[in-house]
């Protein structure tokens, strides 16, 4: 089984990289939003699947970068390419702020807690705080993303763009994976105590945990207004960091592989049955409860646990 | 002052239905240690199951207002603890020696699979409560005008609340409920059946959740599908303003949260009543997690 | 002889249980000192104190002539202290190597940037790591379960790997929580020679231990505790003949 691994992954990212040739408008737009969902996923898998830490609130730290790079480009005219350092510096020194007084907060605690800071963060934005977030309507007439002077407009130019972040974030994440400091988000989420005991600054980590994932979701966030060039508090609900919990839960807390594969599942599937698609949360809820029971480990857990 | 006072009932009505909601959420995180994230939906059904017995039975018409308001109550009571019943050997006995993680998936779970359900019979519209069913009287307290309906709902929720706390204070099963929270195992070992305290937990929760919901219907007229998770999380909020696990805390916390909201929504900003909440909930848990009521537990090691 | 730990006048209660009252004791460099006593006497507790996992409520713990109070456990850990724990709290899905890695972890340098990029000297970092970690399974003879998965190990095995981790963090002193605990007769064998051959590192060694043999074999000093309070201290011999100690174990059974 190992031994074809390389070949599977070569397969894979081949099928990727040829898929728009052979696939129409709608279905290519489909795939982008299973890369968005893929990277965002990756990102909340740092701090849930890698660290441990319950984080419900993922959306919040998308929002913030998507909003971030919104405001900047269309008050200041920053091109929108250019606002992803900052939007996943700002998303991430956001986590930062609110994770450091409540990141002692026991498991299920921490849950609540960091549904709550989403909640605010929708709140705050439904409001136009600071005048600056355009209420419940959002923010329209963010412009095209350019590449060395290419306007990037098409879903299948898109595609590239998401998917190769997807492939650059796959490759930095997995280095991270095997260091120093992948090992101590795992001895967090293995065992605190031990960990502490074997001479690792826990705090330190844990906000780590979640500067590194809520920045890499900033920058999600401004890929999502560079393709939507619209964007309002309603796509950063409760809802969809309950999705990205879920993805990372279903496809193996710390397993890359587990969480590509529940975001083609998740997100993929209700479009194939678009006929049910009332019942896509019905059946997730449903799927959620049975795995538990089932296969808690996920579809495709990081090691042969 | 009026204006005040206005606020200050309506903070209590709302505050005991929070609270209501909030002892479901505190007894089984005293038993088991886990959030029942689907408590807030089995609120949700107490508000439709009300909603479709009152208009299909049409018990007002045949009862009377007071009888048949308390027929339905009792109904709704029942539905709901069964609910809750299924629910805890569905979504959480299977899981009972499983990691935390597992179960609160799985309460997650059961969450989004009640709501939904919800939404697929009665669809995504807000429902609407017959308006001409219930009091629209006010009553004259030395000059100041209440409706009655907010006084009724204060009324019934401390009725309810009084009566928990008899029951879990006075009562060999109260006891046994009390004795396995402290300590699940050493109750075993004094011959308390914990299965059963568990289920009977699931019975009485969700029991006054429901009852919960059906006031909301007839305070507020409307019910949406979704409203279970706002009122949940609010009503845990409360719990754990109380003190997590302490029934008295999560009748405190309940009032004192549905007052502080009605202020701030009143005197600060309405725009950001929900936010209110969720404040209150991040506040109480950085300065004092175990609560107003609750007592400090160290960490075995 | 000079003192690397000392330990005066600690005290901790929890609520109204007073489980350490008023312990004053001294680990000498390079000894063995056993903690005894009857279960809960506070043995844990004391341990527990001296990693920063509790704050006495009163006392004062010195380390090297420098006070530990009100560190926080891992800053402890990197002023040479390491301890196991008397329930094994390994990292049950990680391998063994991993699991000692955690140990080198302080040592490191590399950060985020760093390994993203992946330097050559972070490269090489890792390497000296993994060499490292090694090492130390070799060390207590685990060297064949580098890849094996923490909780597929035995009983026994999870214990010496406890004591690996705890062995890569190079510590000065290290803190055993009933390392024999759950270990069979042969296991005990090796178990002391292990910490003979520990002692040899130059490294000093406090321990909690119900195996009297062991103790009694191992340990040049005792420290003896019971309902919180220390009862005795001096040598195996000693403590063997104090009255008080007799009764401690052999007396009235009032302990739950």
């Amino acid at each position: 089984m190992k031994r074809f691994e390389p070949f599977a992954i070569a397969l894979f990212a081949a099928l990727l990289a040829v898929a728009p040739l052979f696939l129409n408008t709608y279905q290519v737009d489909v795939l982008n939003s299973i890369g968005l969902y893929a990277l965002l996923a990756l990102s909340l898998n740092l701090i849930l699947g890698e660290a441990g830490l319950f984080n419900m609130g993922h959306a919040a730290f998308y929002a913030i970068g998507a909003y971030t790079a919104a405001i900047l480009n269309t008050r200041y005219q920053v091109p929108i390419l250019w606002t992803l350092p900052l939007s996943g510096l700002i998303a991430g020194l956001f986590a930062l702020a609110v994770a450091r007084p409540v990141v002692h907060l026991r498991g299920d605690y921490l849950l609540i807690v960091t549904i709550g800071v989403g909640e605010i963060v929708r709140i705050a934005l439904v409001n136009d705080v600071f005048g600056l977030t355009g209420g419940a309507n959002g923010i329209f007439g963010i412009s095209r993303p350019k590449l060395f002077g290419f306007v990037i407009r098409q879903p299948q130019e898109f595609y590239y763009l998401i998917w190769g972040f997807v492939a650059l974030t796959i490759f930095l994440f997995l280095r991270i994976k095997r260091s120093r400091f992948g090992r101590a988000l795992n001895y967090l989420r293995e065992d605190e105590v031990a960990a502490e005991g074997s001479g690792i600054n826990t705090d330190y980590y844990k906000l780590a945990a979640f500067g590194l994932g809520a920045a890499w979701a900033g920058m999600a966030g401004t890929l999502f207004a560079a393709k939507m060039t619209i964007i309002s508090p309603e796509s950063f609900s409760f809802w969809e960091s309950v999705v990205l919990f879920m993805i990372v839960i279903l496809g193996g807390a710390g397993s890359i592989a587990g969480i590509l594969l529940a975001a083609f599942l998740v997100i993929g599937l209700p479009e194939l049955f678009r006929e049910f698609a009332g019942a896509r949360m019905l059946v997730f809820g449903l799927v959620m409860m049975v795995m538990m029971v089932v296969r808690p480990q996920g579809l495709l857990p990081a090691r042969g646990r | 002052m009026e204006e005040f006072i206005q606020q200050l009932t309506n903070g209590l009505a709302v505050g005991g239905i929070y609270a209501l909601i909030a002892l479901g959420y505190t007894m089984v995180y005293g038993v088991l240690k886990l959030i029942n994230f689907a408590h807030g939906d089995l609120f949700t059904y107490g508000a439709y199951l009300g909603l479709t017995l009152l208009t299909s039975l049409a018990l007002t018409d045949r009862l009377g207002f007071v009888l048949g308001i308390a027929v339905l109550v009792l109904m709704v009571m029942g539905l709901a603890a069964v609910l809750g019943a299924i629910l805890e050997r569905a979504a959480y006995r299977p899981l009972r020696e499983s990691p935390r993680l597992s179960a609160v998936v799985s309460a997650l779970g059961a969450s989004i699979f009640l709501q939904n359900t919800l939404m697929l019979i009665y669809g995504a519209r807000f429902q609407v409560y017959p308006d001409d069913i219930l009091p629209t009287a006010t009553l004259n307290f030395f000059g100041l005008y209440l409706p009655l309906m907010r006084v009724l709902i204060v009324l019934a929720s401390v009725v309810m609340m009084a009566a928990l706390y008899l029951f879990i204070q006075k009562t060999r099963i109260g006891t046994a409920i009390r004795a396995a929270a402290i300590d699940q195992s050493a109750a075993r070992l004094m011959g308390i059946d914990v299965n059963r305290v568990i289920l009977l937990v699931f019975l009485v929760g969700p029991a006054l959740g429901g009852v919960a919901g059906l006031m909301v219907g007839l305070y507020y007229g409307q019910v949406n599908f979704t409203m279970g998770w706002i009122y949940g999380m609010k009503a845990f909020t409360a719990a754990i303003l109380g003190g997590i696990g302490n029934i008295p805390g999560a009748m405190v916390g309940g009032l004192l949260l549905g007052v502080i909201e009605a202020m701030g929504a009143a005197y600060i900003s309405i725009a950001w009543k929900d936010a209110i909440a969720f404040c209150v909930l991040i506040l109480i848990l950085i300065v004092r997690p175990t609560g107003l009521l609750g007592e400090r537990v160290a960490d075995k090691i | 002889m000079v003192n690397l730990l000392s330990l005066q006048h600690l005290t901790k209660t929890f609520g109204g249980l007073t489980a350490v009252k008023d312990v004053s004791f001294t680990v000498e460099k390079g000894a063995i000192v056993g903690l005894i006593g009857p279960n809960g006497a506070g043995k844990t507790t004391v341990f527990n104190l001296i990693t920063g996992n509790y704050q006495p409520d009163r006392g004062q713990i010195t380390f090297a002539d420098t006070p530990l109070n009100g560190l926080r456990t891992h800053r402890i850990i990197m002023r040479g202290i390491a301890r196991t724990f008397q329930n094994i709290r390994l990292f049950q899905q990680l391998t063994a190597l991993e699991n000692v890695l955690a140990g080198c972890h302080y040592r490191m340098r590399s950060g985020i940037v760093a390994t993203m990029l992946r330097l050559p000297a972070q490269r090489r970092e890792e390497q000296q790591a993994v060499e490292r970690a090694q090492q130390e399974l070799a060390f207590v003879g685990l060297n064949s379960h580098a890849l094996t998965v923490a909780k597929n190990l035995s009983y026994g095995d999870q214990r010496r790997l406890e004591i690996a981790r705890a062995l890569a963090t190079e510590p000065r002193l290290l803190i055993l929580d009933e390392p024999a605990g759950g270990m069979n007769e042969q296991e005990t064998e090796g178990l002391i020679g292990l910490i003979g051959r520990i002692q040899q590192r130059g490294v000093t060694i406090l321990l909690i231990e119900h195996d009297m043999r062991l103790v009694m074999r191992v340990c040049e000093k005792l420290v003896v505790l019971e309902h919180g309070g220390k009862i005795a201290e001096g040598s195996p011999d000693q403590a063997r003949s104090n009255p008080q100690v007799i009764e401690a174990y052999l007396g009235v059974e009032d302990e739950p």
